[in-house]
């Protein structure tokens, strides 16, 4: 694991996909021409030119592509809240817009920062009173507690099985090279150098695939698109709202982008969720309201998830048989409203689904719900197509190096540098993705080497 | 135990044990000016290779220039008494470079023997030691069995595979160290009274034949090098080059392997009576079959011990199998079917330590004065054995004297990855060298061993002006030929591009430094000799050298960066009162390790597994509030 304590770090200072506006904080030695590297203020003026605690408003350009209007604000040390030089981006507060800034900074030479280590810093530089100590402790054991909660989550989604896969294919290449340079008089299959070719072409092949899993990343992109169905007057805008209510919700409004389906952005722990509420659904001549129905089932198809609702006051109707028929493929979280009523409605029907019951009118069961949501999100990690999808930004950017490293491995391979060479590019391509999964390097190949070899005297 | 006791003798250091280990100790000790006794049950064990004839290979060699540049004796010693030398992976890169020599095993214990006789300051005596004698956890003398009383002020343990040892092969248990010595029965007890944690560990070795048996035209000769480097700086090639005696190559067959599969339930490994844990890159030859039964043949070396006996050791045949079923499927061998045992093979027990108990310096945590080298601290190899020595006894004299300890880092040389890797982690398993345990093992090469450590070594008091000067005057050579290489400007000639032609090298558009010719793979130093007329005529050693380090830079420079981060966390010390257990919001698991490894820095924390980052943040914290509370105190 790779541990600095005096790189540049970054994160995003304001919560996720919350307010208009973000900021991203970046601190550490060299953060200002760090930040110099990817800002154009309009007035000509470098940062580094500023004086402290002063703002500068101009873009971040990257490749020669304007990415967003920002203000810049510089803090220079020790007279900041880590006590080191410390620059804040004012940023656009869209999602996609925070992340790419956040990639781009990432690019430039910043590390994204562990939990609460922009405080552990600010402690650590003398800056918190010693009373503080304690507090700093806690914050990072709990944060660091989900913060690996979550990455396990993300990790069982097979993002990690892929990862070890690639490590594996490399390790094998370094375990023979290292076996037959640690001995030298066994026999050990020599492995040629199109061999080793070929299999870090396959590695290479399975981390750009990852990696590109990871610019689509459409979760943390665009969010994940949950749309509520359900037959008129069942309470889906009650829902909505409600949803819109929670403390962690709001991000933009975005107008509907029709009469009938009307979209809002919610955050469930951490993660953008789009929300669409659709036109309640029934049989209808009215062409006006088929156009809305028709749209709704459209949109309903396209979503990762639906929540549908069932008003459990009264008996299923024809109506709700075709919506159980509709979803009954799909993602789904049955929501058995208006639980303080009498229930009037046959749930046996429901027994494969995942349901929530809830009293919309009355606020009950909104946490089951919100944890039904992050429960879908997170288990089946709503893998597009079959892959996994690469959502942290630490880990794309771990999954760059060591595509790098593999790149560097195959040019030391195809111009026949010495084995030992070779094996150190590949080395350092396992140890970046040893980051992702928590696995060390050096046991790998030693364990893989008597394994694998039949070798010593 | 004899009832009278004597004190027989005053000294500052007292080595246990005569090996590789306990030689470089004591050397090292005397040297330096301090009194030293060694001890050895029989003095003909001194320096003793009781298992295969070759000192040096991958990283072992590197290990054996480590202990060179840093006054130590064991290349010297096999630069005087090999039979062949050979570099190995000369294909693989040169930090992988590895030299190797077939060491003749009579003359090797003879020579360092003498060397010691004639070392100021040392004593050498014939005896078991039974008892550490220790007042307030600090060493105060050793009793030996004769019932003499050494008072000492340190002690260095390098007992080898003698403690509580016994031999093992069929149904057959000798209670005896290894080749039929006397094993030390005693000296356990009195390290589990002092609150010693022991490990018992195993090894093993092959059988030696009767020259005059075997049948050689049935085997493929392997020869020395041609050209021969030295392992010690202080050696040129000239100054050691001598006939040289090869080895030679024949393989097992079906036939070895069935009667081994037959046998198996007469293997005291495979009935369990064997219970120390074996290494798993020296196995037995009915381990390899087992283990690899695809396998349809497994190379056998044969290697002489000496040009002045018929003993051939038989690498590759190590075995605990009953006699009878090893003759016979030694003589299943081709070249061998006529083969006549002189000793057999067998698996050896024995007691070791657990040596996370040590500090890195190789003194034990708890017990001041007292401290561990070679096979005893649980590694396997003369090398890792010599290097340890080095260190312990070299550590001993600066104990003595109040000054700090030498601890070479990871970055430094392998015996820092060796000495870090046991007392950090601890081994589970005899610990043996490899290239593959060094992360940073481009720039830990055998070609710059002295650059690395002759100043420490000059510093330490093992290496005379004379030698430090020399190597002053080489890294200077090799700086003014690296500046010269920089500065060459070849020319887009046609006889340079009819060069590069017959070197399948791309033809340059226009002038370009020697540098950048030479940097090129299919390029070499030697190769650009013929279009290199300024080429000064200097120590080849020296050219090498300032080769390597322009032809790799962009690499070198790559693994220096990884030192530079790496150095980050070795600098942040931690203090050595600390008490984990008190930290609030350590893991438990974590809290425990740590209180037993101790570790000096946050890097050296980090590499205790079972230690996570989140833990290394809370002890960041921790020391900076301590340090604060403290100075508020003052005030």
């Amino acid at each position: 694991m790779i541990y600095y304590t005096d790189d540049i770090i970054a994160a995003q200072a304001t919560p996720v996909g919350m307010g208009g506006i973000s900021i991203i904080r970046i601190s550490g030695k060299g953060s200002i021409d760090l930040v110099d590297s990817i800002f154009i203020s309009k007035s000509g003026v470098k940062i580094a030119q500023k004086p402290t605690y002063t703002m500068t408003y101009g873009n971040i350009v990257y490749n020669n592509a304007v990415i967003d209007e920002v203000i810049v604000s510089v803090m220079r040390a020790p007279n900041s809240y880590t006590c080191e030089d410390v620059v804040e981006i004012n940023c656009h507060g869209g999602i996609a817009a925070v992340k790419k800034i956040m990639d781009i900074v990432v690019l430039s030479g910043a590390r994204v920062a562990d939990a609460g280590e922009f405080t552990k810093r600010a402690f650590l530089n003398g800056r918190i009173d010693i009373t503080q100590a304690e507090a700093v402790i806690d914050i990072i054991n709990s944060k660091t507690e989900r913060t690996v909660k979550n990455a396990l989550k993300q990790l069982s989604g097979g993002l990690s099985d892929k990862v070890k896969n690639i490590r594996n294919i490399l390790i094998d290449i370094v375990a023979a090279t290292d076996a037959a340079i640690d001995y030298p008089d066994d026999e050990i299959e020599e492995q040629n150098y199109s061999q080793i070719e070929f299999n870090l072409n396959k590695a290479l092949k399975d981390v750009e695939e990852l990696i590109n899993t990871a610019e689509m990343g459409k979760m943390l992109q665009y969010g994940v698109n949950v749309v509520i169905l359900g037959k008129p007057n069942v309470g889906k805008s009650s829902l909505l709202n409600l949803l819109l209510k929670e403390e962690r919700a709001i991000v933009t409004d975005i107008p509907g982008t029709t009469r009938d389906t009307v979209e809002e952005f919610i955050n469930i722990a951490g993660i953008p969720i789009k929300i669409m509420d659709t036109a309640g659904i029934r049989d209808t001549k009215d062409t006006v309201e088929k156009i809305g129905v028709d749209k709704a089932i459209k949109t309903a198809n396209d979503a990762d998830i639906i929540l549908f609702l069932i008003d459990t006051s009264k008996p299923l109707d024809n109506d709700d048989l075709k919506l159980i028929d509709f979803v009954n493929d799909k993602k789904v979280i049955v929501i058995l409203n208006k639980i303080d009523l009498e229930c009037k409605a046959n749930l046996s029907l429901f027994c494969n689904f995942n349901t929530v019951s809830m009293s919309i009118k009355e606020n009950k069961g909104i946490d089951s719900l919100l944890n039904a949501i992050e429960n879908i999100i997170i288990d089946s990690s709503l893998e597009s197509d079959d892959s996994v999808m690469v959502s942290n930004i630490r880990h794309k950017n771990l999954l760059l190096s060591s595509k790098n490293a593999i790149e560097k491995a195959l040019y030391t391979t195809k111009t026949h540098m010495p084995e030992d060479f070779v094996a150190i590019d590949i080395k350092e391509a396992i140890s970046f993705l040893g980051d992702i999964t928590g696995e060390s390097l050096k046991d790998d190949i030693i364990n893989r080497i008597f394994e694998k070899f039949c070798v010593g005297k | 135990m004899a009832n009278n006791y004597y004190v027989a003798d005053e000294c500052d250091i007292v080595v246990v044990g005569a090996g590789h280990a306990g030689c470089e100790a004591a050397l090292a000790g005397a040297r330096l000016g301090f009194k030293t006794i060694v001890f050895a049950i029989n003095l003909d064990s001194i320096a003793m290779m009781p298992c295969n004839p070759s000192i040096g290979g991958s990283s072992k060699g590197h290990l054996v220039r480590e202990i060179d540049a840093l006054g130590g004796e064991m290349g010297k010693n096999i630069d005087k008494t090999y039979l062949q030398i050979k570099t190995l992976n000369t294909s693989k890169g040169p930090a992988v470079y590895s030299l190797r020599a077939q060491a003749d095993k009579n003359r090797y214990k003879e020579e360092m023997k003498s060397v010691m006789e004639r070392t100021p300051n040392l004593k050498i005596k014939q005896g078991e030691v039974i008892k550490i004698i220790t007042e307030n956890n600090s060493v105060t003398g050793v009793l030996t069995s004769s019932g003499a009383v050494y008072k000492t002020k340190t002690v260095i343990l390098s007992t080898g595979t003698y403690l509580k040892a016994r031999c093992l092969f069929g149904e057959t248990i000798v209670q005896s160290g290894p080749n039929g010595l006397k094993a030390a029965s005693e000296l356990s007890q009195s390290l589990i009274e002092m609150g010693i944690k022991l490990y018992r560990f195993k090894t093993g070795t092959p059988a030696r034949i009767d020259k005059k048996t075997v049948d050689f035209s049935k085997m493929t000769p392997q020869y020395g090098d041609e050209n021969i480097s030295p392992f010690s700086f202080e050696h040129t090639a000239d100054e050691i080059k001598r006939e040289q005696i090869e080895c030679y190559l024949t393989y097992t067959n079906e036939n070895t392997h069935n009667i081994i599969r037959k046998n198996l339930h007469r293997s005291p490994l495979y009935s369990g009576v064997i219970e120390g844990t074996g290494p798993r890159y020296c196995p037995s030859i009915e381990d390899k079959v087992v283990r690899f039964s695809d396998k349809q043949r497994h190379q056998i070396f044969i290697e002489p011990e000496g040009e002045n006996t018929n003993e051939l050791y038989v690498q590759g045949m190590s075995s605990s199998l009953p006699e009878d079923v090893q003759i016979a499927l030694y003589r299943t061998v081709e070249g061998l079917e006529n083969c006549e045992f002189m000793r057999t093979a067998y698996a050896i027990e024995y007691d070791c330590i657990d040596a996370t108990q040590l500090k890195l310096s190789l003194e034990f945590k708890n017990i001041k004065g007292l401290f561990g080298a070679g096979q005893f601290n649980g590694t396997s190899g003369y090398e890792e054995a010599a290097a340890q020595g080095l260190i312990a006894g070299i550590n001993a004299a600066m104990l003595i004297q109040n000054k700090p300890p030498v601890i070479l880092k990871r970055f430094d040389a392998y015996i820092g990855v060796l000495i870090d890797d046991i007392v950090t982690k601890g081994t589970k398993e005899p610990y043996r060298m490899m290239t593959s345990r060094a992360e940073y093992r481009l720039l830990l090469r055998q070609d710059n061993a002295d650059e690395r450590l002759t100043k420490i070594g000059h510093d330490i008091g093992l290496i005379s002006d004379e030698r430090y000067n020399k190597f002053v005057e080489k890294q200077k050579t090799i700086e003014e030929e690296k500046q010269r290489i920089r500065s060459v400007i070849i020319g887009a000639k046609p006889e340079i591009q009819e060069f590069l032609k017959k070197y399948n090298s791309s033809p340059i558009k226009s002038g370009v430094r020697l540098s950048e010719l030479l940097k090129r793979p299919e390029l070499n130093y030697e190769i650009l000799g013929e279009i290199d007329p300024s080429r000064p005529i200097i120590d080849s050693e020296a050219a090498n050298e300032a080769a390597i380090q322009i032809k790799y830079e962009g690499y070198i420079k790559q693994q220096f960066n990884q030192v530079n981060e790496f150095k980050k966390l070795e600098n942040k010390i931690i203090p050595d009162d600390i008490d984990y257990s008190k930290i609030r919001g350590l893991r438990l698991e974590a809290a425990q390790k740590l209180n037993d490894i101790r570790p000096v820095n946050i890097g050296h924390a980090f590499r205790i597994s079972g230690v996570s980052p989140a833990d290394i943040s809370v002890i960041m914290i921790y020391i900076q509030q301590t340090k604060r509370l403290k100075n508020t105190e003052e005030e």
